[in-house]
């Protein structure tokens, strides 16, 4: 059922709602568990949305396997997702770093509020995030550290390629998922393909691990596949790829991919000159999980990060 | 009044990034001022080149004390500055939310840990910054609560308020909060306007920061006394919001007086020109912030009002 969690008028005849659309059993019982599955936070990154409708369609074509509440937000920031803009259209503000939200503020912390109070309780959330349109990534949960503990039986059955025990950005305080975890609400960050895209087999894959963990909450009693054994962080060292030069960006390997050191990840292109600005290898040997999506870059740009460290 | 760059790097398509300070008399590192950070900080750049110029002024009549040094950096973003874009140029990052940085991390990382690097030391710290939301304070010395802020220094700049505001999550990550941990004593200064040069309070905002060097005794100049400040504590501050979207007409500015009741804004239909709703006064007070926008969505805060004492 699709139902408005939040909204808001603004100044020519528009609402912005916030819409959640809840499945539930067609009979309701006490002790039911309860899953949120969120995305659009940032109105960039559109893999969540494939999620969201499969998820959506295949609860709905076998409902009578449904045992608890499905609550679907496709949407967090649906100003941002129609605008093709990142974060929230007229504050230029990142609505992931404006949680737990409140009084006093924009409307959009109002909101941010909102939806943290209709979220809480649930026995797990699910932040579907893709990168950005700068980088691309193989599908990973992402948890903070302070957290690890509880949050890693569940992230393993994801059916994620990585989980990245770490202070990413989208687990730090005034994230969704910081504030839901601080909360008893326990949150999993999901970060996979590239923004303004949708990878289908990323999210096919997500998918059967969605399916996997409502399973093992006892949300879904259907047939569920089996999930991968993910690499985690905490299994070697995460090396992070800068590049120097300002130019464009040539990669020489492919996006999930072992690389020893020395090897040639590409090189930073001067269009006007014809020359390398500079080459790029790599410091260690392991996984590529991270590689830059976006070919112009500027001194710091990412580059790349390798899981595995060994020399 | 030495000019040197403080951090560059060169971009294919745009040439230098530079960031330029302006160094006046040589010895202890006494004040470091700080101007827009952001590209749509015009007024915050303006009011630093009046400085600029009045410091140069100061400094050829031999009337900056011995051995302090004054330094100015007024814009940080040149690039931002000239598309007219309010954060960093490419990723839309905030570079005021990126402290302390990290020298070998992305480009706003970099700026953030290169400017820090090169402005700490001072004894204090002075930031024009602008606030989230669109509007007009009355000018005002904010600082945030560190447990390091002092608040009887903060008068001394001589504006009408001085206002200690708890730092949320992701102020910690703003060169005020850093400034601090890094034992300067750090003020944010707030005026009238971010986009537009608004010339009054700009040179309220010039004359404040000459007042605190003179009382500081790290230049020589006369000067009116300015005011005996209000401390108060944001949390304090009575935000007055509409209900409805729609054309804003405020109808008080920033110190003025309303009476409990009293109506203080007008929402119009953007199409009808007919008033939607009247906005009314929830206590007796004066105008702090007053929303300076053409349109307004529902649950905005148009204004901030300083609540009276019962008599």
């Amino acid at each position: 059922m699709l139902e408005t969690v939040a909204s808001f008028a603004l100044p020519v005849g528009e609402r912005v709602n916030i819409k959640r659309n809840r499945l539930a059993p067609k009979e309701q019982a006490e002790g039911q568990k309860r899953i949120a599955v969120v995305t659009g936070i940032h109105g960039d990154e559109l893999e969540g949305q494939y999620v969201c409708y499969e998820l959506i369609r295949r609860i709905n074509r076998n409902y009578t396997e449904l045992n608890g509440i499905v609550d679907v937000y496709p949407a967090m920031n649906p100003l941002g997702v129609d605008a093709v803009n990142r974060h929230i259209p007229m504050y230029e503000l990142d609505m992931n770093r404006m949680f737990p939200g409140g009084e006093g503020g924009t409307p959009w912390e109002h909101v941010a509020g909102q939806v943290i109070d209709d979220i809480c309780g649930a026995d797990l959330c699910i932040d579907i995030h893709s990168s950005d349109i700068f980088l691309r990534e193989i599908p990973q949960v992402r948890i903070n550290p302070e957290y690890a503990s509880k949050l890693l039986p569940l992230a393993k059955q994801l059916n994620a390629d990585f989980i990245w025990v770490g202070n990413s950005s989208a687990v730090r305080p005034s994230s969704l998922s910081h504030t839901l975890n601080s909360r008893g609400t326990p949150c999993l960050v999901v970060e996979m393909g590239a923004g303004m895209r949708i990878t289908k087999e990323y999210g096919e894959q997500l998918l059967d691990g969605i399916f996997a963990v409502m399973a093992k909450l006892g949300i879904w009693t259907g047939r569920v596949k089996g999930v991968s054994n993910p690499m985690v962080s905490t299994d070697g060292e995460v090396t992070v790829i800068h590049c120097e030069k300002s130019g464009v960006f040539i990669p020489d390997i492919q996006h999930w991919t072992g690389i020893f050191e020395g090897d040639h990840i590409g090189d930073i292109i001067n269009a006007y000159t014809g020359e390398i600005e500079e080459e790029i290898f790599s410091p260690v040997s392991g996984t590529v999980f991270t590689m830059r999506e976006y070919p112009v870059v500027s001194p710091g740009s990412l580059i790349a990060r390798i899981l595995g460290g060994g020399r | 009044m030495i000019k040197e760059e403080i951090y560059k790097y060169d971009s294919v398509y745009r040439g230098d990034f530079t960031v330029s300070a302006y160094r006046f008399n040589k010895g202890d590192k006494a004040c470091c001022i700080v101007g827009s950070m952001r590209g749509n900080e015009i007024q915050q750049m303006y009011i630093c080149s009046k400085l600029i110029k009045a410091l140069g002024e100061l400094e050829r009549q031999c009337r900056i004390s011995y051995g302090h040094e004054i330094t100015v950096v007024p814009c940080i973003n040149p690039f931002s500055m000239n598309i007219e874009k309010r954060f960093w140029s490419t990723d839309g990052r905030d570079i005021n939310r990126s402290f302390p940085g990290n020298a070998s991390g992305e480009p706003v990382q970099r700026v953030a840990a290169e400017l820090l690097s090169k402005i700490s030391g001072f004894q204090y710290g002075i930031h024009f910054t602008s606030f989230y939301m669109p509007g007009d304070f009355i000018p005002h010395v904010r600082m945030l609560e560190t447990g390091r802020e002092n608040t009887s220094l903060a008068n001394l700049f001589g504006l009408p308020y001085v206002v200690v505001r708890k730092p949320r999550p992701f102020e910690e990550t703003t060169l005020n909060y850093n400034w601090q941990l890094n034992n300067t004593s750090a003020f944010s200064i707030y005026t009238n306007e971010t986009e537009h040069i608004d010339e009054e309070s700009a040179g309220i905002a010039v004359a404040s920061v000459l007042r605190f060097l003179s009382r500081m005794g790290i230049i020589k100049y006369q000067c009116h006394g300015g005011y005996i400040a209000t401390t108060l504590d944001e949390e304090g501050l009575m935000p007055v919001y509409c209900t409805k979207g729609g054309i804003y007409r405020g109808l008080k500015r920033p110190g003025d007086e309303a009476e409990h009741g009293e109506v203080i804004a007008h929402i119009l239909h953007p199409y009808e020109n007919t008033v939607i709703e009247e906005v009314k006064a929830p206590c007796s007070g004066i105008v702090f912030f007053a929303h300076n926008a053409p349109l307004a969505s529902e649950n905005s805060v148009v204004y901030k009002l300083i609540r009276r004492l019962k008599n």
